[in-house]
């Protein structure tokens, strides 16, 4: 790591700039990919929240798995889909510490199911980036549970048929029912517009856990153009045409929104399918 | 501190032990026959500050206890058999991390599901690390739940000093039997010497990574060489065995709740005028090769009695090195050998000489 410095010009103001919680590295991931931007969006957040020397971030396997060179921050790498699990052991001994997860479809919505629904259905104080980008992308384009129906991958030549391989997985959908979950949003980086909105769920999703509310998770919908066998634009442009539609965008769960009612009944209520579709109607609209 | 004299089942003794030697953090997942551990965790972390977690799968415990290990605490998990099968992916990344840990093996019998009953057949796994890669975790194979106790000390002091995973061997016998013990004094985990590696925030440092990820070969390798020069000092400095009866002409070689029924068996062969000693193994890895070296300047034959089909005997024969004739004696599944089994095959060692090699 080189450190650089530069002479100001005077009259001039500093309008972007690296956040402190990046590392000055040139990153490993592919022309186009959006990881970068999920990361640099992730450590504005660290910035501006004042939690850079609290965080503990962990690593997971994937694409992703180099994240601990890029977070300026204590990190641990782990084992694939697990990253809710070893994230539960640091929180539950480090209770002043602010540790989030970045784990992509393949680590969490696969190997890693178990791992995010426990860490959800306990309530742990944790932040959750997950990058859905409907494959697996570090060990060459390989079918995900995110795969959407039709979309060819390595390991469903000719698109992925229901039949034999089933449907994308929902995970927001699915986290947002459990009690133990405080915040759950999605949001895409596929535009200025969509990438504002991404950085606020991020923000929530961490305010979540300094509050101390439970799990927050938010959703990334992201794109893999090599894999995808798009150009970077094509394949910005293929998240909202084809991923949207599947992966409706909104928050799914927000403890701000539901703070008044579970204040009064300290036994939830088993949130049921209609409230959930409630919360994303409202969310939609 | 007054030490007292309490009579305590083994996995509780187990425990009350962990806590006293600083652990605050217990992640497990119910399997007989060592439940009674998370159950006493779980009344007991809560009341000196600790926190106990039950995990949703063995795979997720272990893990947790790689975080809370690496966030610098004493913690532990414990499970038996088909259990510890299950973290041997989380054991595996402990050791190349270098996270601190302890893991409790109350074996039951197996392949598979097997069965509920005492066995020693996981010792080939717990001492050839179990898990993928070249490693080893340091593992105690101990008798008596007295023994059990003074080495849950022991073993969170050498999981710290040499930064690795290290594991304890009981079997559904020791966990469940209750024996008079004496309580070692309660350590203060905050007087523990600090862990300037654990990832606990970044506050005024540079940030920490603990970390197993060695994409380039030569990085890889550099760090298996790192852990062999760990490995070869542990093996150097750590070996516990004990030698009933030195200078016996035979020795059996038992450990763990055999060689309590192996003691016996001994006992009654030298009341018929047998020279007959044991040799108990503590450490299982490191395996005690030092107390072969003594034994074998007197020993004309060993038996392995082991609640397996031989595994440690293995081990057995690369220590003795063929200077001696190695037999063995098994039963497994479950089934525990008789004192008489044993004393009978003490006879025929005897009657043979070197017929049995």
């Amino acid at each position: 790591m080189t450190s650089r410095t530069w002479e100001r010009p005077s009259g001039t103001e500093i309008v972007y700039e690296r956040p402190r919680s990046l590392t000055d590295v040139v990153t490993h991931y592919c022309p186009g990919c959006t990881h970068g931007i999920a990361h640099r969006l992730v450590a504005e957040v660290i910035d501006e929240l004042d939690i850079r020397e609290r965080a503990v971030g962990i690593a997971s396997v994937g694409c992703s798995v180099l994240a601990y060179k890029y977070f300026d921050v204590d990190m641990l790498q782990a084992a694939h889909g697990r990253a809710p699990a070893v994230a539960t052991g640091v929180k539950r001994v480090r209770p002043e510490t602010v540790v989030f997860t970045y784990q992509g479809d393949g680590d969490l919505a696969a190997i890693g199911t178990a791992e995010i629904v426990h860490a959800a259905m306990r309530g742990e104080n944790l932040t959750v980036i997950f990058i859905n980008n409907a494959i697996f992308g570090m060990t060459g384009g390989q079918m995900a549970p995110t795969t959407l129906v039709g979309q060819e991958t390595t390991t469903s030549p000719g698109g992925r048929r229901p039949q034999r391989a089933g449907y994308p997985i929902r995970i927001c959908e699915m986290i947002s029912v459990l009690d133990g979950a405080a915040y759950v949003a999605r949001q895409a980086l596929s535009s200025p517009q969509s990438i504002a909105r991404a950085k606020k769920a991020i923000r929530k999703a961490f305010e979540a856990q300094l509050e101390e509310r439970g799990l927050g998770l938010v959703e990334l919908l992201s794109s893999c153009s090599v894999n995808w066998k798009m150009s970077p634009g094509d394949a910005l442009r293929w998240i909202e045409t084809h991923m949207v539609p599947v992966y409706p965008l909104g928050v799914f769960k927000d403890w701000t929104e539901a703070g008044a009612e579970a204040a009064s009944s300290p036994v939830r209520p088993a949130a049921g399918g209609s409230d959930g579709a409630e919360r994303r109607g409202e969310a939609a609209g | 501190m007054k030490r007292e004299r309490v009579l305590m089942k083994g996995n509780e003794a187990l425990a009350e032990a962990a806590v006293r030697a600083g652990c605050r953090y217990f992640f497990g997942y119910p399997i007989t026959p060592q439940n009674e551990i998370p159950e006493y965790m779980s009344r007991r972390l809560p009341e000196v500050g600790g926190q106990f977690v039950q995990a949703e799968s063995e795979v997720a415990a272990i893990n947790m206890l790689y975080g809370a290990g690496g966030a610098g605490a004493r913690a532990m998990t414990s499970s038996s058999s088909p259990g510890i099968s299950l973290k041997q992916e989380g054991i595996s990344y402990m050791a190349a991390a270098e996270v601190p840990g302890l893991i409790v093996n109350m074996t039951r019998g197996g392949p598979g599901l097997g069965g509920i009953q005492p066995a020693q057949s996981d010792y080939h796994q717990a001492t050839r690390g179990g898990g993928h890669g070249d490693y080893r975790t340091i593992v105690f194979g101990p008798a008596t739940v007295q023994e059990m106790v003074d080495l849950v000390g022991k073993a969170f002091d050498l999981a710290d000093r040499y930064r690795t995973p290290v594991v304890i061997v009981g079997d559904g016998m020791l966990g469940q039997i209750m024996e008079p013990v004496v309580l070692p004094d309660p350590v203060d985990p905050d007087r523990l010497p600090p862990k300037p590696w654990a990832t606990t925030g970044a506050r005024g440092r540079r940030p920490n990574l603990i970390n197993s990820l060695h994409l380039a070969a030569a990085e890889c390798e550099e760090l298996n060489r790192r852990l062999e020069a760990k490995y070869s000092e542990i093996r150097a400095n750590e070996q516990m065995a004990e030698i009933v009866h030195p200078g016996a002409d035979y020795f059996v070689v038992a450990y763990g709740t055999t060689a309590r029924i192996c003691r016996e068996a001994v006992g009654q062969a030298r009341e018929e005028g047998l020279s007959v000693g044991l040799l108990r193994p503590i450490t299982l890895w490191p395996f005690p090769t030092k107390a072969f070296e003594e034994a074998l300047e007197t020993a004309k034959g060993f038996l392995t009695v082991e609640m397996s089909l031989g595994q440690m005997v293995d081990d057995v024969r690369l220590s003795v090195g063929g200077r001696a004739p190695v037999r063995f004696y098994g039963r497994t599944g479950g089934v525990v050998p008789s004192a008489e089994e044993v004393l009978g095959e003490i006879r025929r060692m005897v009657e043979e000489g070197d017929e049995g090699r």
